[in-house]
């Protein structure tokens, strides 16, 4: 269904900020369903303006998601943490 | 000038009597060619009887998620399909909220938990979190955690918490449709024990709920007759797979009708913009309701959704010359 872009972590990598380097999202952080063509996520990416992300874009699992009152953090249990 | 603004000038505005449920709900019916002077009387009645301070507030989720309640509009619900996963917060990163949120000139600082009522386990964390937050940050600590029993209040008095909120979310004759594992009485009564313990009192609800006009007026005469010491007005931002998910927003004159309707029954009270005003008002709305009843504002995130950023609302605060309110004025 997506591209082979998004392997697993490498082991022992349990946290990340922002996007990784070099890989492209298999979908769509906001609804979980498959990003680039086969989905129209423009409300989604409007929506992402006043929310966080709730699936893993790597991996779809639903991530744990700490709102904070500045910024928030989601963890991916495999492919750790990232935050804004 | 309607009749029942001229009403509301003697009997709010020189008198400091609120509207009953028939004014509230004329205000909300209101053509919209009269909806600026209801704004502007709303915003007088704001300034003579509650003055041009803004009370800052930040809030924060300790417990997210996984509660067993149905309250049909909200994310945190474990009862539906919602991709808001359970998670609590540590007591550093508690604290360290707070911190940010005293940065930005905020006297109020709430802590809040999606349940029906605390456990041990809650108290606990609340115990220890309130502590350090009073030993470390400069800043008045409230708490959200659901329905409490009477030994739990005297608790939340005993740690210092010096304002509980409990929303009653809308009117009695509505809840039903949105709440079915708890009742409006329920509510009522940790409502009714908090006000005796002497904590000041929070609450308010959420507009936009398929509510009808006549119930929104319904509501806020039920908010009069409560007295509350603050009322947190939301408007419903719908969440994806909640039973309400597919519900349009309130339209933005619809909810400036309702903030300039509420403090016309409300006069005292302090009317906090609290949950969806950037998705309902935008800008400009957020200006206009600021400059209609409002004299307060939750500032940076919510708790699953994210706000506009602090400095955005301090500094429109700034150009309406409205002072945020000091830690001193509230001690
Ligand atoms: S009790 Fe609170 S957290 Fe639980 S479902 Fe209702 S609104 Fe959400
Ligand atoms: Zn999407
Ligand atoms: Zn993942």
């Amino acid at each position: 269904m997506s591209s082979d872009t998004t392997g697993p972590a490498p082991l022992g990598m349990s946290t990340r900020v922002g996007e990784p380097a070099g890989t492209a999202a298999s979908w769509c952080d906001r609804c979980g369903t498959p990003a680039g063509e086969e989905g129209d996520h423009t409300a989604c990416r409007a929506a992402r303006q006043l929310e966080p992300p709730r699936y893993c874009q790597h991996c779809r699992r639903r991530m744990k998601v700490q709102v904070l009152p500045v910024g928030w953090a989601a963890v991916c249990v495999e492919h750790g943490e990232t935050r804004a | 000038m309607p009749e029942i603004l001229d009403q509301a000038r003697t009997q709010v505005l020189e008198n400091g009597v609120g509207l009953d449920e028939a004014g509230v709900l004329a205000v909300l019916n209101l053509p919209d060619e009269h909806l600026p002077a209801a704004l502007q009387l709303a915003h007088e009645v704001r300034m003579r009887w509650c003055g041009p301070e803004v009370e800052v507030e930040g809030i924060v989720s300790l417990k997210t998620g996984g509660c067993p309640e149905d309250c049909h509009f909200c994310s945190q619900s474990g009862l539906f399909t919602s991709p808001v996963r359970a998670v609590w917060l540590d007591i550093p990163s508690l604290v360290e909220a707070a911190k940010q949120t005293a940065k930005t000139g905020a006297t109020e600082f709430c802590i809040v938990a999606a349940v029906r009522g605390p456990d041990d386990r809650l108290m606990r964390q609340l115990r220890e979190g309130v502590a350090a937050i009073r030993a470390e940050v400069d800043i008045q600590v409230a708490a959200s955690v659901g329905m409490l029993t009477q030994e739990q209040v005297d608790e939340l008095v005993e740690m210092g918490v010096h304002r509980y909120n409990h929303n009653l979310e809308t009117c009695r004759s509505y809840f039903p449709n949105v709440v079915t594992t708890h009742s409006w009485e329920e509510r009522w009564e940790t409502l009714r024990m908090v006000r005796e313990s002497g904590m000041e009192v929070c609450c308010g609800g959420i507009l936009g709920l398929g509510e009808s006009v006549e119930q929104r007026a319904e509501f806020a005469a039920q908010l009069a007759e409560l007295d509350p010491h603050e009322v947190p007005l939301n408007f419903l931002n719908p969440r994806p797979g909640t039973p309400l998910g597919d519900r349009s927003v309130v339209e933005g004159k619809d909810a400036l009708r309702a903030i300039a309707a509420f403090r016309l029954a409300m006069p005292r009270t302090i009317l906090r913009y609290a949950g969806g005003r950037e998705l309902t008002l935008g800008d400009l709305g957020t200006r206009s309701g600021l400059l209609g009843g409002i004299n307060a504002v939750i500032v940076g995130n919510y708790l699953t959704t994210l706000g506009r950023p602090a400095t955005t609302d301090l500094e429109l605060l700034q150009d309406l010359k409205m002072p945020v309110k000091a830690l001193s004025a509230t001690l």
